[in-house]
């Protein structure tokens, strides 16, 4: 690899690395946000996305930069293909987290409601698939990708619990129907987000071993 | 962790050589299936006592266009030289194994060599048309096998012309001096020559690296055209051309072939470490 190009990969790993922290504290200030009832905070996680989209785009411009002007192969053009996939992910994460900032928003300025929902499970699991997800990626860690995407059986279970708890709660508590709309939309605003983390795992895979697993994970695992 | 899909390598006969093949499952090549025009048994290539090429085994398929490709001195262009044995007037040189074109042992002492390269034309790397007419170029190799009717020689020229795809260009000029053509042209007139003793293997030894990117464009275009009838193999230090024009790509280093594979592959995700590091070019 010529110096140059050498170069440009660097500096895309390190755009890439800045968008993967800026979308974990993101997600992480969500979640804060509902567990805290904190109004506040979520309005900061939606004024902030703007700074998530204006990062995916410099992280896009670099790979069409890179691929146009050097012409990478094998594992350089597979580390290209895999950030701009990655990205597109992230992105879509940071959206989500918006989404959910705007359902503890909501939450916020409204009376809890009487049935205790324990998001803190799933949100857990959810932060730790992403975190696993991205540690995989720098670290070029497959096991690491392999056990986002066992883990991710686990929140879609969640997110079905979570499905019949609200509608329970419904029946029992017809007045706080709005309220209990938004938290079931939190659930599975996270579960998309686990989706992602899934993957961003898959495209960690297909970069280290140049095998795309996608539609078929349970063979690979 | 090694691809599920990396080069089957198969055992050949005594010894310890393998013969790196390309993946059957190439449905998407029109030449997959089809008998190997090329086949390289346990090929050595000796210069004195040094090795050029060093115990390769490999068949190159009928109607494909493969790229050999490596670092300088890796024995691509022996390997090349040797299908048509062009190495032949270097003093002190001697092979072992065996390489076979359609079948016949190249090496074998009973080959008639004008036989040979009339199935195995060459295009070389610099253009070198002779100091002739464009017309006297082409019609230079049908006029020794024996043909001497005007109108046959006639209809051969615009035939082969039209397969390098430069007959529009120069149906007004034949007469005249190929040496007057530009560099690019003065190439697909090479190949012209060499197709009109209907060959059916092309051997290009970097037939592009003296020419600008629009006359390489053109070749490049014209192997894709001739890609099916014609089975091509092309030696090329210009990576993205090799990726661009072949269905294989052969990797060789330091005189052995290192990995044999469809070029899609091999430029997305190589089976071996040493051709990763070339053609990222982390080393060579």
């Amino acid at each position: 690899m010529t110096a140059h190009m050498a170069n440009e990969i660097q500096k895309l790993k390190s755009k890439l690395l800045f968008l993967c922290s800026l979308v974990e504290q993101s997600l992480w200030k969500s979640v804060k946000s509902l567990r805290q009832r904190d109004g506040q905070l979520a309005k900061e996680v939606i004024d902030e996305d703007v700074v998530i989209d204006q990062n995916e785009v410099d992280v896009e411009e670099e790979c069409l930069k890179i691929l146009a002007l050097h012409q990478p192969v094998a594992i350089d053009l597979r580390f290209i293909v895999t950030a701009l996939k990655i990205n597109d992910d992230l992105e879509r994460i940071g959206d989500l987290s918006v989404n959910i900032a705007e359902r503890s928003e909501f939450l916020a300025r409204h009376d809890p409601v009487p049935t205790p929902f324990d998001f803190d499970t799933m949100a857990r699991i959810t932060q730790q698939m992403l975190r696993d997800s991205l540690d995989a990626l720098v670290n070029t860690n497959c096991a690491l990708a392999v056990k986002v995407l066992k883990d991710d059986d686990h929140v879609d279970a969640i997110n079905k619990e979570m499905y019949d708890q609200v509608k329970q709660a419904i029946i029992d508590h017809p007045q706080y129907i709005e309220s209990l709309i938004h938290l079931l939309s939190v659930s599975r605003h996270l579960e998309r987000i686990a989706d992602h983390a899934v993957n961003i795992a898959e495209n960690v895979i297909y970069m280290v071993e140049g095998r795309i697993i996608r539609h078929k994970t349970e063979e690979y695992q | 962790m090694e691809p599920k899909s990396a080069v089957p390598l198969k055992k050949t006969g005594a010894g310890n050589a393998v013969r790196p093949q390309v993946a059957a499952d190439s449905a998407a090549y029109v030449d997959s299936g089809k008998p190997a025009v090329i086949s390289a048994e346990r090929f050595s290539f000796f210069y004195g006592s040094k090795c050029g090429v060093n115990n390769v085994s490999m068949d190159i398929r009928t109607g494909s266009v493969t790229a050999i490709i490596g670092p300088s001195g890796c024995g691509k262009s022996t390997f090349l030289r040797s299908i048509n044995r062009m190495n032949d007037l270097i003093p002190n040189t001697r092979t072992e194994g065996t390489l076979a074109v359609n079948g016949c042992d190249v090496y074998d002492k009973r080959t008639n060599l004008i036989n040979l390269r009339q199935q195995v034309g060459m295009v070389f790397q610099k253009p070198n048309p002779f100091a002739k007419t464009i017309f006297e170029n082409i019609v230079y190799g049908p006029r020794l096998q024996g043909v001497r009717s005007k109108r046959r020689l006639s209809e051969m020229v615009e035939k082969c012309l039209r397969d390098s795809a430069m007959w529009d260009e120069v149906k007004d000029d034949l007469h005249k001096s190929a040496l007057a053509l530009s560099g690019g042209q003065q190439q697909r007139l090479c190949i012209a020559r060499t197709l009109a003793t209907k060959p059916n293997v092309l051997l290009m030894d970097e037939p592009c690296s003296a020419l600008d990117p629009i006359a390489t464009a053109r070749i490049e275009d014209l192997i894709a055209q001739l890609k099916g009838t014609y089975t091509i193999v092309i030696v090329t230090h210009n990576m993205q051309q090799a990726a661009r024009v072949s269905d294989y790509t052969a990797f060789f280093c330091l005189g052995e072939l290192i990995e044999y594979d469809r070029t899609d592959k091999l430029f997305t995700n190589p089976a071996k470490k040493a051709t990763e590091d070339y053609i990222t070019g982390r080393f060579g």
